[in-house]
């Protein structure tokens, strides 16, 4: 990598205003941005650390739930004595994310930031990648692509969003501060990542100069789960993940969301599964007819029709064990 | 980019195992290259500079982290404990001892790694099965494959430093 | 000495290089820092085929100063005297920066040398080659050719084909056979050191500090590079971080930084990075193994064909004997194996941990079970009648063999009579049960040590042997001791340089077999010097406690030497292997090989597709065990690498670019500790092979990883009914085989 200038910010406002520079990019855990640099996915010429900004540590109660700081190390928010027992889904996918080490490094606002695990994104010479290149096509799209997305891809980009607390998030309906110069915006972690069709070289919605502060939850979701699909037993990006949330009534299910990860560029909500889940009995076959509906949009390539099985298995276990939680 | 950028270097001031260190550093070296390049200490290695393995795992303010995903100038101000810094007066910290006895390692590249990350797994009080061990271990790979042994290593010291507080 | 003897060998004796290690202390090749080194980083050939019309190096050296950018024009021609090292020792004859041809991605076209490595690391990245491309040629995509004995030695090292009675008419005429196609990836080796290399030159000779896994092999082949005396080459590596055969040989980068080290007039550091170890260095090539197997009523066979095809680079063609295994395993009177290649655009493969019959015994040990199973017999029951008593390709008797005891132990232990019916659920869970053997051939290298003793009672081992981890360090102390009758702390060693008599590599499961007996011989030579000192018969010299003793006459071993008046007596001792081979696998008419039976239960999650080990049982048939504690790493590291190879391991081409598409621990897995489970159960049979060499042993680094695959394999269709033929099974594959997709 070439050299930087390095500043630690020492308040919010001047990270903002240091992080609208050209060139410039926060630093927070570091287990992305170091490796972007080496990669050459990304060259700042500032790195902003924000390390020293203490009151974004923090896990506070709002009103009907909590607010993550968005500086919390991953490790912090997963063992939160309120966390694990309102929330299990997010304690369980944080766990599930990375290693013990990472998760010490690692924020809770960096990590859905985290870029696709596309071997050709990852590529230090890069041939055909729109997320490296606007413009230079998807090598993915016709190459290797058994770990690729099944909803929402383009010919353009077939990259799935690897983050697994973001999962978490989505089936919480978790909500991303954002601030700027400009002032806050919340930001639904369902809408937080950018599929193909809008712009198959975006990531997020972040742009320059904003700055995650903290993440909010709110209906605590004692029933649920999150279930993490690889190859290997820990350590590992997922082929599928499955986060659901279940308000029960008794064997009935009043509410779920269903969140699946490693499917697509964002986190994907079977939002029309969900519709059909209200008032269908735990353990019944109309459970698996309402999965199946979640995937009428599912579509393979060449190399990835298995996943669609996968997830639907998978979501259809994660069910199972929300309910049991 | 500026060439003032290039020249830039940054002063930093740390413990190292227990020593005040200052030096002055380009601001892309990592914690890693620091503590091998130029304090000389090589016991945690680069295995594959992305944090994919875990050899270089130190404690920074008594928690594990990949050393070579920090930056040098971030860990200004902290406490860093290397695999150099665990034995006391010449003895061997108990995780050490307990690799020993268990034949917990072969090759030894992970090595440095493995018992800092174990002698933070016990600290964090992630040694209390064998299947909680194997999963908190799971963040330093071994290629000789001492899985077992490892795991045997922490628990045996596990229960050591419990029987020595106790 | 006899085996009945024993005290300081058969005990668990903690490593000697155990303290260094857990305090962080070992200094590896990369860990070495010479006074104003250069630190080297590559500039690697981004197409696969093509040749560099010219590079531009402008921007890389504006950058600072001190910048050295080294092309082909810069770089020393490569000596005459190369010709005469052979394909391998040395890996590749591909050298490059010797010319402007590019054969494939990854190849060095110019190397960048700065004071530091982020220096280094930044100008590698401004330089700017400019290419012609070439048609790239997919290996995977060519008919399987024949080996070219002009293109390296690695196709000398076995039969291309070969044919024992009529397997054909056999198979055709039998009452139960299947016919398959076995097929695995490229695997790389992954060991946790990348390779490394610090290169200095001084007063015309070179001193290496090199992450290897056999001295004599970098000191002579960095020699001929040179035109220089061997003696004039010193090459040093006292601890390498993990090799499992991609260290074995002299890869090009070895080659390089001497020549930079040459070039710039300074030392110089070549650390590979992770992304190097994948194109920079060898790694187990893919495979398709065509599989026909038949048998009689019984379940005797009748017939084994096996015929494999690898892929290899256009440099040299590197065969992977996995047909090994056919001409080793069974008894069957008619028995045709071949190996072809497949030659393109790539970088060379070579061996890795277990080659041949790892690979071997995946598509083996599979189809036997299909035929098993064809045949409706139990599994262990088809090996048992099976047993092959004598070498099946020359008839030869094994040096010693003790399979039969490993079945049957292993199955006691295992519980194999009395399993649960495959598929019984726990759960969401599972379970299947199998089995496979384990096997491979065993390599003996010309070898030498020396040992030293002295009138303090005290000894000392020297030998140019490697310790990757493997444990030789330690047990070779443990050999001299008990030979010299001396308390194992009374024993000290060198290893790892030059300087020292020449050991054998630490490859091919051969260090103990090779070095061992050496240091065993010396021992003795030296006990022979003493008793003819003191005039005693040899027969009737025992060493014992610190002393010399025959029968009622006893000398400690300081008042034995004042009276002969030496402060020290000295041998040095070459384990020869007959009509002076370098190498060979095992003494003539009496081949050496050694065993194991490997029993497996694993959980198959048949929604998930995942699969997941419970519990395995190993017995082993290896000679005579001189470490149980070392040995036990050994063997449990050994069936972890065959759970990554059966489970999740492999590298893939990207079919258009000619590029590994993966090239890092998160990409590419390989297992972590959650996979093991504490469960694994590992044993000896009690044996002395006394005609592999007299210290009883045989190897077992590489026959650990051997049967793994096939054992899982065998597993999983015994807990789903689906046979996966190939590798690694991952989710998608179990899920197909159950036909979910």
């Amino acid at each position: 990598m070439h050299n930087f200038v390095y500043e630690r910010a020492n308040s919010a406002d001047n990270a903002m205003d240091l992080g609208h520079r050209d060139g410039a990019a926060i630093l927070a855990g570091g287990t992305e941005l170091l490796n972007w640099m080496r990669i050459g996915i990304e060259s700042p010429d500032l790195l902003v650390d924000i390390r020293d900004l203490g009151h974004l540590d923090r896990i506070e109660e709002i009103e009907g739930g909590l607010r993550i700081g968005a500086l919390c190390r991953l490790n912090d928010v997963a063992c939160h004595p309120a966390i694990k027992r309102d929330f299990p889904v997010l304690s369980s996918a944080i766990l599930q994310s990375a290693s013990a080490q990472l998760r010490n490094l690692a924020t809770i606002g960096g990590n859905p930031l985290q870029r696709v695990r596309c071997p050709y994104f990852r590529e230090e010479t890069v041939n055909a990648c729109n997320k490296r290149h606007a413009g230079s096509g998807c090598a993915a799209y016709e190459g290797h692509n058994e770990r690729m997305a099944i909803f929402g891809w383009t010919p353009e980009c077939v990259a799935v969003q690897p983050s697994d607390p973001a999962v978490a998030f989505a089936a919480l309906d978790a909500v991303v501060i954002v601030q700027s110069t400009d002032g806050t915006r919340r930001i639904p972690m369902r809408e937080f990542h950018v599929l193909p069709d809008e712009d198959p070289s975006a990531h997020s919605v972040l742009g320059r100069g904003e700055l995650i502060t903290g993440i909010e939850i709110s209906t605590p979701a004692p029933h649920s789960a999150y279930l993490k699909v690889r190859e290997r037993q820990s350590y590992e990006y997922a082929l599928v993940s499955a986060a659901v949330t279940l308000d029960l009534d008794g064997e009935t299910i009043r509410n779920a969301r269903i969140a699946l990860g490693s499917v697509a560029m964002r986190p994907w909500r079977l939002l029309a599964t969900e519709d059909l889940l209200v008032g269908k009995r735990l353990g019944s076959k109309d459970i698996a007819e309402a999965v199946d509906a979640g995937f009428a949009e599912a579509r393979a390539l060449s190399g990835n029709a298995y996943k669609i099985t996968l997830a639907r298995n998978a979501a259809l276990r994660a069910i199972e064990l929300a309910s049991e939680n | 980019m500026s060439a003032s950028a290039r020249s830039q270097t940054i002063d930093i001031s740390l413990t190292v195992n227990g020593r005040p260190v200052q030096a002055s550093v380009e601001p892309r070296l990592s914690l890693l290259d620091f503590l091998r390049e130029e304090l000389d200490l090589t016991g945690a290695k680069k295995g594959c500079n992305r944090g994919e393995c875990g050899t270089c795992t130190v404690l920074v303010d008594g928690r594990r982290v990949n050393s070579c995903l920090v930056l040098a100038a971030s860990a200004s101000n902290h406490e860093v404990v290397t695999v150099e810094g665990l034995a006391k007066d010449g003895e061997l910290h108990p995780v050490q001892q307990a690799f020993i006895e268990a034949d917990a390692l072969q090759c030894g590249f992970c090595t440095s790694g493995q018992i800092i990350s174990a002698v933070a797994c016990i600290e964090e009080g992630h040694a209390g099965s064998t299947e909680e061990i194997r999963e908190w271990m799971s963040g330093n790979l071994c290629r000789c494959s001492c899985y077992p042994q490892i795991a045997e290593a922490v628990e045996m010291a596990a229960r050591r430093m419990e029987a020595d507080n106790a | 000495m006899s085996h009945q003897e024993s005290s300081v060998i058969s005990e668990k004796v903690t490593r000697v290089d155990g303290p260094s290690k857990v305090r962080g202390e070992a200094r590896y090749a990369g860990d070495q820092k010479v006074d104003g080194q250069m630190h080297a980083v590559p500039v690697l050939a981004t197409i696969p085929a093509g040749e560099l019309e010219s590079i531009d190096a402008k921007q890389a050296l504006a950058l600072a100063d001190g910048i050295v950018v080294l092309t082909a024009r810069d770089m020393p021609r490569l000596h005459p005297d190369l010709d005469n090292i052979t394909v391998p020792p040395l890996a590749t004859r591909h050298i490059p920066m010797q010319d402007n041809l590019i054969l494939y991605e990854g190849q060095v076209v110019a190397l960048v040398l700065a004071p530091s490595l982020a220096l280094a690391t930044e100008a590698a990245k401004l330089v700017k080659p400019i290419y012609r491309t070439h048609s790239y040629i997919n290996p995977e995509h060519q008919v399987p050719q024949s080996a070219d004995p002009a293109r390296g030695n690695y196709s000398g090292s076995g039969p291309l084909d070969w044919t024992k009675g009529t397997p054909d008419a056999a198979y055709a005429s039998a009452p139960h056979k299947v016919k398959s196609i076995y097929t695995q990836p490229s695997r790389h080796a992954n060991a946790m050191e990348p390779s490394a290399i610090v290169a200095h030159w001084h007063d015309g000779q070179l001193t290496v500090w090199d992450s290897m896994q056999h001295i004599s092999s970098v000191q002579i082949t960095l020699a001929a590079v040179f035109g220089l005396s061997i003696e004039d080459v010193r090459v040093i590596a006292p601890h390498t971080g993990g090799g499992f055969g991609v260290k074995a040989f002299v890869w090009p980068h070895e080659i390089l930084a001497a020549m930079a080290s040459k070039v710039c007039g300074k030392a110089v550091k070549f650390v590979l990075t992770r992304q190097h170890m994948y194109n920079m260095v060898g790694y187990q090539p893919q495979m398709t193994q065509h599989m026909a197997l038949a048998c009689d009523e019984k379940g005797q066979l009748a017939a084994i064909r096996q015929d494999v095809e690898n892929v290899t680079s256009l440099t040299d063609d590197y065969v992977e004997f996995g047909s090994a295994a056919a001409r080793s395993f069974y008894a069957c009177d008619n028995i045709s194996i071949s190996q072809r290649v497949k030659r393109g655009n790539i970088n060379l493969p070579t061996f890795m941990r277990a080659p041949w019959d790892g690979p071997g015994s995946w598509a083996l040990g599979s189809a036997l079970d299909e035929l098993a199973h064809e045949a409706g017999i139990d599994p262990l029951d088809m090996r048992i009648r099976n047993h092959a008593d004598t070498e099946p390709q020359t008839g030869e008797p094994w040096s010693s063999k003790m399979l039969l005891e490993c079945y049957e132990e292993g199955a006691r232990r295992f519980g194999w009579r009395t399993r649960p019916e495959g598929g019984t659920r726990d759960g969401y869970w599972l379970r299947g049960f199998g089995m496979a053997d384990c096997s491979q051939g065993q390599a003996r290298f010309q070898s030498s040590a020396g040992l030293t003793l002295t009138a303090e009672g005290t000894a000392h081992v020297a030998s140019s042997f490697c310790d990757m981890g493997t444990g030789p360090a330690t047990i070779f102390r443990q050999v001299a001791a008990e030979a010299l009758g001396l308390p194992l702390s009374a024993v000290t060693s060198d290893h790892g340089q030059t300087g020292l008599p020449a050991a054998g590599p630490t490859y091919g499961q051969s260090t103990t077999i090779s070095t061992g007996n050496a240091v065993l011989m010396a021992a003795r030579e030296i006990k022979a010097k003493l008793a003819a000192h003191l005039q005693w018969p040899v027969a009737e010299t025992v060493m014992e406690d610190g002393c010399i003793r025959r029968n009622n006459e006893r000398l400690s071993i300081k008042d034995a030497m004042k009276l002969m008046g030496m402060q020290e007596i000295a041998s040095e001792s070459t384990f020869a292997l007959p009509g002076g081979a370098y190498v060979d696998m095992g003494a003539p008419g009496r081949p050496a090989r050694s065993f194991g039976a490997l029993f497996v239960e694993v959980l198959v999650d048949p929604d998930l597709g995942l699969v997941r080990l419970r519990r395995a049982t190993g017995v082993y048939s290896a000679g005579r065990i001189l470490n149980p504690l070392t040995a036990r790493s050994q063997i449990t590291g050994g069936i972890i690498w065959g759970w990554g190879m059966a489970t999740m391991e492999g590298s893939h081409l990207d079919p258009e670019r000619g590029r590994w598409i993966s090239r890092d621990l998160a990409g590419v897995p390989i297992p972590v500790n959650a996979d093991i489970p504490a469960d694994l159960d590992i044993s000896f049979v009690e044996e002395f092979d006394h005609e592999a060499g007299p210290l009883g042993a045989r190897g077992i680094g590489e026959l650990a990883a051997t049967g793994v695959a096939a054992a899982v394999g065998n597993a999983i269709f015994d807990a789903t009914g689906a046979r996966l033929h190939d590798l690694p099974i991952t989710p998608d594959k179990i899920l197909g085989a159950l036909r979910l997709v």
